[in-house]
């Protein structure tokens, strides 16, 4: 446990102080989401009507775009050869490092979705599902991305390899996070919709951490 | 017998090792003792970060074994990752913290003290203690090699595997790191380390890697490069940061005797 905190710490604090990464992440998202209503017309109703799914899916793209970097840079310049000779257990180490990549991303995410929310004329009925959708939603997707932001390393043009293991990974998430605002939206219980992420959440929790660790021993080997 | 048997600590048998397509080694066989210093000596891509990551255990030997009193090295990694500690080629300092906060990670996982003045301390014997405030990315590369150096001092181990530690060091560093790599084996520490310079380490048991190189590999290369074929070459750059361009020309003049290696070897 205080190993974990240890990296977590470590990874806040490259990641604050190299800064940008954050907010690159969010603008992307701002400005993805802003794309559509130029796109699909002003129509207000139409706006409300896509809402959810277009949040979702900016939210996916805007995560992905920052996971190249989470091993990346350790790859580089050899501190993921000496974190697999250290006697933590590899698998802490991702644990570590997806907690700060989540932290870094996937929460300020949250924040400025109810704001996009608005933006696209969302029922506010809607907000409060839509949060607590994605408060179990991008973890998974930090834990997901781990796995292809290790497996891409050594590999050039990573950026685009990652999207393509990853994204398909991520239509379980999108399903039922734009599924669970959209029965929220309707007045149905939304509960079960959660439920299922919630279970996908716990399963990349448990699976997540092994494939990446194991995908970068490979990378050091 | 016994008794011999905990006397080497550190060894290795028949280790074969492969990157790639081809082989870099065969039936290389070292031995260690408390106090020791191993020097790996060898061309350009004569194995010997190859040979040191099989050390560490960062890869597995396609042949062989390596034993630390007595007892396969992967058969428990964990403990062995824990007495061991590792210099790369890079230096893994990270340019936006300061060379103190840097040292400070890897104290805190190998969960030994991290106090500042446990740091220092490190710091110190490798003359960097001035730095200590300063951001990874003001440091010249030799000052990174050194911050790297300091690394190895934090908590216990008993056994540095150190792939070319002087590169990058001035003479004055050079002369530090051979007194601290003494100051560690006289506490019981096993040393091994790869060079291309004279580190001034008092009595190193030489391990010549040309020795062990595969004479078939050699036999080849020298073909291709009679003929003028390429396709080979690839393989040989891919396989090792160390193998420069200088490998090459190397390989013409040391091929000569590789039929009298398949003698001993």
């Amino acid at each position: 446990m205080k190993i974990l905190i240890a990296i977590l710490a470590r990874d806040l604090r490259l990641a604050l102080r190299q800064g940008a990464d954050s907010i690159m992440v969010v603008a992307f998202f701002i400005v993805t989401t802003t794309l559509f209503p130029f796109g699909v017309g002003p129509e207000a109703n139409i706006l409300a009507r896509i809402a959810s799914g277009v949040i979702w899916v900016s939210a996916l793209l805007a995560a992905m775009l920052s996971l190249e970097r989470v091993f990346q840079t350790d790859f580089e310049d050899g501190t993921l050869e000496l974190l697999s000779l250290s006697p933590v257990p590899l698998e802490l180490v991702v644990l570590g490092k997806v907690l700060a990549h989540w932290l870094t991303t996937g929460l300020p995410l949250i924040i400025a979705a109810p704001l996009m929310a608005v933006m696209l004329n969302m029922n506010s009925a809607g907000f409060g599902t839509l949060m607590l959708a994605m408060l179990v939603g991008t973890p998974a997707l930090s834990l997901i991305g781990a796995i292809g932001a290790a497996l891409i390393l050594g590999a050039r043009r990573g950026g685009v390899l990652v999207s393509l293991l990853v994204l398909p990974l991520y239509i379980p998430v999108l399903i039922f996070g734009a599924g669970a605002v959209e029965a929220a939206l309707l007045g149905l219980p939304a509960g079960e919709h959660i439920q299922i992420m919630g279970a996908i959440l716990l399963l990349t929790l448990a699976l997540a951490p092994l494939a990446a660790a194991r995908a970068l021993r490979l990378a050091v080997e | 017998m016994v008794c011999v048997d905990w006397m080497i600590v550190f060894s290795g048998s028949d280790l074969t090792c492969r990157r790639g397509e081809r082989l870099v080694f065969a039936d290389l066989a070292f031995e260690a003792h408390p106090g020791d210093a191993l020097m790996l000596r060898g061309r350009n891509g004569a194995g010997k970060s190859s040979l040191l990551r099989l050390m560490a255990g960062l890869s597995e030997p396609l042949t062989g074994t390596i034993f630390w009193q007595g007892e396969n090295i992967r058969t428990d990694l964990p403990a062995h990752r824990a007495r061991l500690q590792y210099l790369g080629h890079q230096d893994a300092v990270k340019p936006v913290l300061t060379v103190r906060d840097n040292l400070r990670l890897w104290a805190s996982l190998r969960d030994v003290d991290n106090s500042d003045a446990a740091i220092d301390h490190a710091l110190k014997a490798l003359g960097i203690l001035h730095l200590a405030k300063t951001s990874g990315r003001f440091l010249s590369s030799g000052q990174k090699r050194r911050t790297a150096l300091a690394r190895i001092l934090i908590g216990e181990s008993d056994l540095w595997l150190l792939d070319e530690p002087t590169v990058g060091l001035d003479r004055e560093s050079c002369a530090d790191l051979a007194r601290i790599i003494d100051e560690f084996r006289a506490g019981g520490g096993i040393v091994v380390y790869s060079t291309h310079i004279d580190l001034d380490v008092a009595k190193p048991r030489s391990v010549d890697l040309d020795e062990f190189a595969m004479p078939m590999f050699d036999w080849l290369t020298t073909d291709d490069e009679n003929h003028g074929i390429t396709a080979d070459t690839g393989d040989t750059r891919q396989s090792g940061a160390n193998q420069g361009n200088a490998a090459g020309k190397t390989h013409k003049s040391r091929s000569t005797p590789s039929p009298d290696f398949t003698g001993i070897a």
